[in-house]
């Protein structure tokens, strides 16, 4: 993915705040308004259910936009996650991602009770379960499931594929291994796109190539524009990079000043203000960023001023892509379709059979 | 004290076991559908909820079925995350339960109960869990901790794991809070946690548990508010029931506090003789040639393609003293040439062929209902007056219209006779299943 100058981008928006029980109604309102993604955040707190299973309640009652959530890569058993986010994939219609994250909690220590790790730590941790989620995704070809009535085979086991994951040698966490294959076959986008913090990515951190798109943060709205350059500077065109904004509107007659006081300090750039100044910031953010993501400072509220007033005219603007009906995860982004690195077919292709 | 004297309800209920593995389910006809397609599980999913069933069953496992070291080519194999397919599923249905087939050895006990209570929550209080014990350090090779866990421990583990699970669940005074900080020191692992979500609409999931030891069954009678069970023939079942309320009422619960619903297969038509005919249809697409011998291979452990499926079994020896356990733990064990020489003599005895015989042991058999949907209801309604079960989990053999048949013909039937719900009582599993609500689980810090 090359960088979009000039190119219309996509917009993304974190959904966590409409809880569970409000999720069918927000999601359906995000995908309706033309958002491209709706993601799901993941980090302890009370009320919070699990992430990736909002995601999937979300991934049959829509039809375009992508169902991301956050799942943490340090305290969770890469094998599970790998075949969650396959199954997401598949409730979804092949429009799932997964935003790697690497939590740094104690709390999340204790409660699996397992060693508190902070640190380059966290960055091994979430490459070695990355790397475990994209081989066991790849461990069954495409065409493994053959169905062959002749020969009595439901599958092609030539095409089911070990692992045979270690975590490297200079690795600072406990080490461990994956034997492999899946059980569930390759996800329908065969990779589900990676995301994850640019701030995780990188030299010495997990590997660029390990991820399909970035989130860039910076602490004012003023400074974003300038970070999302330095972040593709940093790691060059293969990822996308998207930047992240808390969002605060004018609406229902209260200006955004008042709902501000309300909302709490979360680090990311915010903007508060009238849809129209939104409309300019975004405009211009998506001329340097990929997409940007939308963090609503009340999801119901924000979302129906997003709706009316913002989106429309980004599009308007030709600022803002168009949603893909049916579209992948990886169409949004912009990747073709992925290789299999085990693929048994490619071999013989390549060797010219 | 009529607390300890089982009363039958008078009643049975259905759920479905949606497989995903194995032979049971056919592949072959041309009304096999896909077993990874969403649309498969909508499908038969909502044709169980207008069947008015209880409770729709994913199962767990977490390593693929091997076959002379490789994975095994033959049956139906490759399904999703049960949590996260069922998660998608309360997106598209109202009433009907969701179950998951979870291990207790590789998993978490704090991560399971928090995605437990939050398919619970998702599913406005639909959720249950279905408890089973994979020891095998074969799964382990999948995971971190590897195989650690020793048979003989397998169930104390799992109560450990269920007890903090429950306390966990039980944290949340109201529907906002404030929690209470559950901790477990244990020999396998340490949970200390702040529990983060609130009761759903039926208080905690509902408990099934599916294993068949002395040790699986007085765990199910301390723990489960369903018993998974293996015992679907009529005697058998009523054997069942009298040792599973003996069981709970031991264990301080109510002779009724424990439900029970066998795994079943059902192959119905308008005659007698139209099923049996489907039977033999069915059961020739489950075994054929290819799954008769390798069938045999797993407890021979060799090859042994060159045997004629239509002819009597290999006069060859087994190659292994213990049969392989990597085919499933119904295997583990058992002593291969002793088994070789009893299997030979009873094919001979009965005149069976490798494929007759194969067809003849495949679990299944015991479990199968065949008949014309009236005299299938008649004997159903049999189970219901006596209270033989409270159910029966239904593994369809066909994805995904296996249950067509089911909801159309023998439900009607069932109803009429009395003994099956024309109406979801309520919302949750646990009104739909009739369950008491729980009592909240012992409270105090506990170290064991
Ligand atoms: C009807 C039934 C269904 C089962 N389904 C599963 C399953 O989906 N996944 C699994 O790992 N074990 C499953 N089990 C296995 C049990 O959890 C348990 O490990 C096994 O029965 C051995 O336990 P036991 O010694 O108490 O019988 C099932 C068992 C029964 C009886």
């Amino acid at each position: 993915m090359s960088s979009n100058n000039n190119q219309a981008g996509f917009l993304a928006i974190e959904l966590d705040g409409a809880g569970y029980w409000n999720l069918s109604a927000a999601v359906l309102a995000a995908e309706s308004a033309g958002f491209h993604v709706a993601t799901f955040k993941d980090a302890p707190a009370a009320g919070r259910v699990n992430a990736l299973q909002r995601a999937a309640f979300a991934g049959p009652i829509t039809r375009t936009i992508a169902v991301v959530p956050e799942v943490d890569t340090v305290y969770t058993e890469p094998f599970h996650i790998s075949t969650q986010l396959a199954s997401l994939d598949y409730v979804s219609g092949g429009r799932a991602g997964w935003i790697a994250t690497a939590a740094e909690s104690p709390e999340a220590a204790a409660a699996v009770g397992r060693a508190f790790v902070e640190g380059d730590v966290l960055a091994q941790e979430a490459a070695a379960s990355i790397e475990v989620g994209r081989r066991l995704w790849d461990s069954w070809e495409d065409d493994a499931v053959i169905r062959d009535v002749a020969t009595g085979r439901y599958i092609d086991v030539d095409k089911l594929h070990y692992v045979d994951f270690e975590t490297p040698a200079d690795f600072a966490g406990t080490p461990y291994s994956v034997k492999g294959p899946s059980i569930i076959p390759r996800p329908l986008q065969g990779q589900l796109p990676v995301l994850a913090a640019a701030s995780l990515v990188g030299e010495g951190l997990v590997p660029v190539d390990a991820v399909d798109a970035v989130l860039v943060s910076a602490p004012t709205a003023e400074l974003l524009a300038a970070e999302v350059r330095d972040v593709r500077a940093r790691l060059g065109a293969a990822v996308a990079v998207v930047a992240e904004l808390d969002v605060v509107l004018d609406s229902r007659g209260q200006d955004a000043a008042a709902r501000l006081a309300a909302s709490t300090e979360s680090g990311r750039a915010r903007f508060a203000g009238t849809a129209a100044d939104l409309t300019e910031l975004l405009d211009s953010l998506l001329q340097e960023a990929d997409g940007v993501r939308v963090h609503p400072a009340e999801v119901d509220v924000d979302l129906e001023e997003l709706s009316r007033l913002v989106l429309p005219e980004l599009r308007r603007r030709g600022s803002l892509r168009a949603p893909i009906q049916d579209g992948s995860f990886r169409d949004v982004l912009g990747l073709g379709p992925a290789d299999n690195r085990y693929s048994t077919s490619a071999a013989a292709t390549a060797a010219g059979k | 004290m009529t607390r300890d004297i089982f009363q039958p309800s008078g009643q049975i209920q259905f759920g479905i076991f949606f497989q995903g593995v194995n032979s049971g389910t056919i592949w072959k006809a041309d009304e096999s559908g896909s077993q990874t397609d969403f649309e498969s599980f909508r499908h038969i999913v909502q044709t169980a909820e207008r069947g008015k069933f209880a409770a729709f069953f994913l199962g767990e496992g977490l390593r693929l079925r091997e076959h002379l070291g490789r994975p095994h080519a033959l049956d139906v194999v490759g399904r999703p995350d049960a949590q996260t397919m069922l998660a998608a599923l309360a997106a598209v249905t109202r009433n009907i339960g969701l179950v998951a087939t979870q291990n207790t050895t590789y998993n978490d006990p704090a991560d399971l109960a928090h995605r437990l209570s939050s398919l619970d929550l998702i599913s406005g209080g639909r959720a249950a869990w279905n408890v089973v014990t994979t020891d095998n350090a074969w799964t382990g090779a999948n995971f971190r901790r590897g195989g650690y866990l020793d048979h003989a421990d397998r169930y104390k583990h799992a109560e450990a794991f269920v007890e903090t699970a429950k306390r966990i669940w039980d944290s949340w005074e109201t529907a906002t809070g404030p929690a209470r900080h559950v901790r477990h020191e244990g020999q396998h692992y340490t949970v200390d946690v702040t529990p983060r979500l609130p009761r759903s609409a039926q208080y905690r999931p509902v408990l099934f548990q599916a294993g068949d030891s002395p040790e699986g069954r007085d765990f199910a009678a301390r723990q489960a508010d369903v018993i998974f069970s293996a015992h679907p023939k009529f005697d058998d079942a009523v054997e069942f029931r009298r040792d599973i309320v003996t069981r709970s009422v031991a264990a301080g619960r109510g002779a009724n506090a424990v439900q029970i619903m066998p795994a079943s297969e059902f192959i119905l038509a308008a005659t007698e003789q139209e099923a049996q005919e489907k039977k033999a249809w069915v059961r020739s697409l489950q075994i054929g040639p290819q799954q008769a011998i390798a069938y045999l291979e797993q407890f021979w452990g060799r090859e042994l393609s060159s045997y004629d499926p239509d002819g009597p079994l290999p006069e060859i020896d087994p190659v292994v003293e213990e049969t392989s356990e990597t085919r499933g733990s119904g295997f583990h064990g058992a002593k291969a040439r002793q088994l070789a020489d009893q299997w030979r003599a009873e094919a001979k005895d009965k005149g069976l062929s490798i494929r007759g015989f194969v067809t003849s042991k495949t679990a299944r058999i015991d479990s199968t209902f065949t008949g014309s949907y009236t005299a299938v209801a008649d004997h159903l309604a049999e189970y219901a007056r006596v209270g033989a079960v409270d159910g029966f989990n239904i593994s369809p053999w066909l994805i995904p219209t296996g249950l067509d048949d089911i909801v159309n013909h023998l439900v009607p039937e069932l109803q009429e006779r009395g003994v099956y719900p024309t109406e979801y009582r309520g919302t949750t599993l646990r009104e739909n299943l009739g369950l008491e609500t729980p009592v909240r689980s012992e409270e105090s810090v506990r170290v064991s």
